[in-house]
């Protein structure tokens, strides 16, 4: 069963929290992964595979530059996953 | 003296080692004679002829945080802690130009491991096989990268006069800390933190070292395994950790009021040209980098009170190194109260040069010998070079101006040969 807007989000933040130890309540739609986040472009691939993972989704190279903030990702995720 | 000749002087020390996670911690246990060999309880050790080691003493992960420890290889963890105790032993209270007292285009890094990121190389193709393409780290490479340690002590300290890694497998930390000396020295840097650091206890290098026939089998006895110049000798220990000094002119040191452990004499440096693992039997090439460091410093032998030698319990090694300093110093060889510390830390390989200066200047400081422990049938061969330390600790003479050396030598026939004074 795919997964809702609000499971997305939870699961962004444990990934989030487990690679730049953010705190999950700081993970928000509106945050910028690179600019509130702690997230550099080494770890936002490390961000990308375990989302992938979770949420059985594929998300090619070209499209990661795109997923500037958490509500990139999450729309990003509500629309391609399997 | 001229810009291009510097007196540079030891302004900071920092380990994470066997023994301790800190220098003073390593120190004691130094002092004490305790050994930090035990056995490897790790599932992968079961099948390997060879089942102990000298593992750290405090996990890297107890001090790091998290997020920064899984970008990070063992080795540079090691480095970074031993860098930032030997920083803010120092006396800097943050990053270079933060602290006013350090410019940062005038500070560098030099730390060196033999082998690099090992564990991370090996752990990640194991990621390749078992789980594919895409589940590889993206810090794999910094990771793996032998100048990684250098790079993220430069990153933390905020070095811009140069990060540099000098590899030469087990000679490596004691050949950066001779770089650093010469950077300070010839004007191109005040201040280098400098050391070196090895994390190497994994299946496949024990099971290589192994397989050369390098390394103590004697799995029943962990404490004893690590005897040097003791007839029953029969290798080495593998240990893992971290040392490293503050390098500083002595003249920056002077205008910052920083507490001096002692002067960095120099280095002599050598190569054997003799075969790619044996040391050569008669210690020339050692020979050849004593002489080089006496006659490229203004180190006195008549000052000379202690070596710290780089003996790591191989039946070969451990003499030769003894006839060359006879060879070299001749009857001054007789005030040379030798001790062999990886009779207590295990060989910590690129680490070893860098734990080692810190146990050598420590031992001016305080005027106090470390002992070599497990010496129970001293090989007549050694007791006829040298006066080894033996038991337990010995005091250095109280008075005057003592010196002490710190040698190192590496597979490859790399020998590296570092002086410390009393300041």
């Amino acid at each position: 069963m795919a997964a809702t807007q609000e499971e997305i989000v939870e699961g962004l933040a444990e990934i989030v929290n487990e690679i730049a130890g953010i705190p999950t309540e700081d993970v928000q739609l509106d945050k910028s992964f690179t600019d509130d986040l702690d997230v550099d472009s080494l770890s936002m691939v490390e961000v990308v595979v375990a989302a992938e993972e979770r949420f059985d989704v594929k998300i090619p190279d070209d499209d990661v530059k795109n997923l500037k903030t958490v509500g990139d990702a999450t729309n990003y995720i509500l629309k391609n996953q399997a | 003296m001229s810009p291009t000749n510097r007196t540079v002087v030891v302004t900071g020390i920092g380990a994470t080692t066997p023994l301790g996670g800190d220098a003073a911690s390593t120190w004691e246990g130094l002092i004490a004679g305790r050994s930090g060999v035990r056995p490897l309880e790790q599932e992968w050790a079961a099948d390997q002829a060879v089942r102990i080691a000298a593992q750290i003493a405090v996990e890297p992960g107890e001090v790091i945080p998290r997020p920064q420890a899984r970008r990070l290889d063992r080795s540079a963890q090691f480095a970074l802690i031993a860098a930032k105790e030997a920083w803010a032993n120092a006396g800097f209270t943050d990053k270079a130009g933060e602290d006013p007292s350090v410019d940062p285009d005038r500070l560098g890094t030099v730390i060196a491991s033999g082998i690099g990121g090992v564990t991370t190389l090996l752990d990640q193709y194991d990621v390749l096989k078992e789980k594919g393409v895409r589940r590889v780290s993206p810090h794999t490479v910094p990771m793996l990268m032998p100048n990684g340690p250098s790079a993220n002590v430069g990153l933390a300290v905020g070095a811009r006069a140069g990060v540099h890694t000098p590899v030469s497998a087990c000679a490596s930390g004691a050949e950066a800390i001779g770089y650093a000396i010469e950077m300070i020295r010839t004007g191109r840097a005040d201040v280098v933190v400098a050391g070196g650091t090895e994390a190497a206890i994994h299946p496949l290098p024990i099971a290589a070292f192994g397989n050369m026939m390098a390394m103590s089998k004697n799995n029943d006895d962990p404490e004893g395994a690590s005897r040097p110049y003791d007839v029953a000798r029969d290798g080495f220990v593998l240990g893992e950790g971290a040392g490293v000094v503050v390098l500083e002119s002595a003249e920056h040191a002077a205008k910052r009021g920083a507490r001096v452990y002692a002067e960095a004499v120099g280095q002599g440096i050598s190569a054997d040209a003799h075969d790619i693992v044996q040391p050569e039997p008669e210690g020339r090439g050692i020979a050849r980098a004593l002489q080089n460091l006496l006659d490229n410093t203004d180190l006195d032998p008549a000052e000379i009170v202690h070596v710290n030698a780089h003996a790591t319990s191989t039946p070969a090694g451990d003499v030769a190194e003894l006839k060359a300093l006879r060879k070299v110093f001749g009857d001054e060889a007789d005030h040379f109260a030798v001790s062999a510390t990886k009779s207590m830390t295990g060989h910590l390989l690129g680490g070893a040069g860098g734990v080692e200066s810190v146990a050598t200047v420590l031992a001016l400081y305080h005027r106090l010998a470390p002992p070599t422990i497990n010496v129970e049938n001293l090989d007549p061969e050694a007791e006829a070079a040298a006066d080894i330390v033996r038991g337990e600790a010995r005091k250095l003479p109280v008075e005057g101006r003592i010196a002490a050396l710190n040698d190192s030598f590496g597979f490859g026939g790399h020998n590296v040969v570092l002086a410390f004074r009393s300041v």
